[in-house]
């Protein structure tokens, strides 16, 4: 019996053995390669930030999902950051502050105060793009396409898209004229299409009969591309904001139809997710097996805002571990070892050096070790041949 | 019906089970196996792509969040102890229909400062004292609640009400509504998307079964 647990990680906490570290790290290089050739320039935010700063035009989730802690030197609270876009959002409008479109990648751990759900995780490894300084469709479709091919650089197959909009409900709560506590009470039993507690609340705020039956009826809205012109006709009396978000969804997925003519797309326009941040297009990634989405993202035109410039912003993040593990990425093949005897010879030391030189892995004894060439997995040895070193292959044992 | 996708369906056994496979039937879905006699866990039905799992009520929600049943049947009570996170809660199934009550003696105050509140129900209790600006001591049992304030364990209770007898039956009333119970469907939010036609059709076709 082990009575120590000094080994126990917190829960949700979890470390990469070699084989899966090396992995990742490939997949990793791989992602930020490919971003670059998108023109996306990686960006390495801090990892604890004063609090105010960090929870910027971000909603209470994410006050709750993070971690704090009292700075000894300004007295002020820090936060461990807890997603790195809020921090992206305040690169671009307080650090960088150009005009043109500016395009922006990061990877790195953030921490949780809980799990969400599925994956238990509270160190997910984000990753991910932001786009910011384009407000139309097209930038939206730039990130879609870009996160479609994150997952399939991941190895990740049968990908369902869903496609949604916030300002279909946040149209049609202003014009209900709802008052805060009401729009997150019909806002959360909407993201649970939970229709018989709509229809409750309906009765309950007093909405006009006609504004009752569109937020039932948004539940609703979801499937194929037909569900658009079924959102047109079910909702015709909603203000113009919302039929502007109709249209946007629409474009977008025509864009994408162009660009991506496989992909199937599915429509929720009852869909929100961070819908305190989120100002427009939302979207997530699903793969069968996976209870919940693998990547999402979507538009937040107003953290900009709040740093001192609004800038339209459009991008997706996901989990890179999360990814690896629905991803059917082939192993890295572990790079061959050449084992090296321990002794005192400058020939020695100058073959172990070119080697190393050209990329190979080489292991030098150390004197006393337990085991040999064979059991620390070397599949060559460096052995004297008259006056000089050679590589030769380790016989089978 | 026409399934496009395997379906996995996760029911609980007793009386949810019983109330849900009339539903069930009318929508032409039917289990090859006895529940009441099979020991399988997982069960057919009489549509290849339609699996049935049977589980422990509170266990329900769990199984439909991860995916692991795409569809599931569960009381309220239980859906609101879960929370409800990651699911969709389409459909009023209007089966297994009680009520929450705080329960206790018939002369117990409900206004006591600090009252003890034995109850299963840790999520909806606290939630309704909460809202009668109300602060309680919550005493988390698994069963039996009727129990606590007999012995003096609690000064209330908080449990579902059908009939009532059991309380009758100890010398206790219901005394304040909490809410209605019933069982809805629940609807893992990946699958929605994913068998999304497959889904559709079964709600639509369930719901057409309780209004009618």
């Amino acid at each position: 019996m082990n009575s120590h647990k000094h080994w126990l990680l917190p829960e949700g906490i979890d470390e990469l053995l070699p084989a899966q570290a090396m992995q990742l790290e490939a997949l990793r290089r791989h992602l930020l390669d490919q971003f670059s050739t998108w023109g996306y320039e990686l960006v390495i935010t801090p990892f604890i930030e004063y609090l105010d700063s960090l929870l910027t035009g971000a909603g209470k989730d994410l006050e709750r999902q993070t971690f704090k802690m009292t700075d000894q030197i300004s007295g002020r609270l820090l936060g461990i950051r807890a997603d790195i876009t809020p921090q992206a959002a305040r690169i671009d409008a307080h650090q960088l502050c150009c005009e043109e479109p500016n395009r922006l990648c990061y990877i790195g751990s953030v921490f949780r105060t809980r799990g969400d759900g599925f994956s238990a995780s509270r160190s997910p490894l984000q990753i991910g793009a932001e786009l910011y300084g384009h407000a139309g469709v097209e930038s939206d479709v730039e990130i879609l396409c870009l996160m479609m091919e994150t997952l399939k650089s991941a190895g990740v197959e049968n990908v369902f898209l869903d496609l949604g909009h916030v300002g279909v409900f946040r149209g049609l709560s202003r014009q209900a004229e709802l008052e805060p506590a009401q729009e997150k009470a019909l806002f959360a039993a909407l993201q649970r299409k939970a229709v018989p507690e709509i229809r409750a609340l309906g009765a309950d705020f007093d909405l006009e009969p006609q504004l009752a039956q569109m937020f039932v009826q948004l539940a609703g809205l979801n499937g194929k591309a037909e569900v658009l012109q079924q959102a047109r006709e079910q909702l015709a009396a909603a203000s113009d904001e919302v039929q502007a978000a109709i249209d946007a969804v629409e474009q977008t997925g025509q864009l994408l139809q162009n660009h991506l003519p496989d992909l199937p797309v599915h429509y929720d326009l009852a869909e929100l997710r961070a819908y305190q941040y989120q100002t427009g297009l939302v979207f997530a990634a699903f793969v069968p097996g996976s209870g919940k989405e693998i990547a999402r993202g979507g538009r937040y035109d107003r953290i900009g805002e709040k740093f001192g410039r609004a800038r339209p912003a459009t991008g997706f993040s996901a989990d890179l571990k999360t990814l690896m593990r629905f991803g059917q990425m082939p192993r890295p093949a572990a790079p061959e070892k050449i084992y090296a005897p321990w002794q005192p010879d400058a020939g020695l030391d100058q073959i172990i050096r070119e080697l190393r030189n050209r990329g190979k892995t080489v292991l030098q004894e150390l004197p006393g070790q337990a085991g040999d060439a064979h059991s620390m997995g070397c599949s060559h040895v460096l052995v004297r041949e008259g006056g000089s070193w050679k590589v030769q292959l380790l016989a089978e044992q | 019906m026409e399934f496009k996708s395997p379906i996995t369906i996760a029911l609980p056994k007793g009386r949810i089970l019983k109330d849900t496979l009339p539903l069930l039937a009318e929508i032409g879905i039917e289990l090859r196996d006895n529940p009441d006699t099979s020991r399988k866990l997982i069960l057919d039905t009489n549509i290849d792509a339609l699996k049935v799992v049977l589980i422990r009520a509170t266990d329900v929600p769990t199984y439909v969040q991860w995916g692991a049943a795409d569809l599931g049947v569960t009381g309220k009570d239980t859906l609101v102890e879960h929370g409800g996170e990651g699911l969709y809660e389409p459909l009023d199934l209007q089966i297994a229909k009680c009520r929450l009550m705080v329960a206790g003696h018939p002369d117990a105050s409900l206004d006591g400062q600090r009252l003890r509140i034995a109850t299963k129900y840790v999520k909806a209790a606290k939630r309704h004292f909460a809202a009668k600006g109300q602060q309680v001591e919550i005493i988390k049992l698994y069963g039996s609640m009727e129990l606590a304030p007999l012995v003096g364990l609690s000064d209330l209770i908080v449990d579902l009400v059908e009939s009532g007898n059991t309380l009758k039956a100890n010398g206790l009333v219901p005394l304040e509504f909490v809410m209605d119970i019933s069982s809805r469907l629940v609807v893992n939010k990946a699958s929605w998307k994913m068998k999304h036609e497959t889904i559709i059709a079964l709600v639509e076709a369930l719901s057409e079964a309780v209004d009618g």
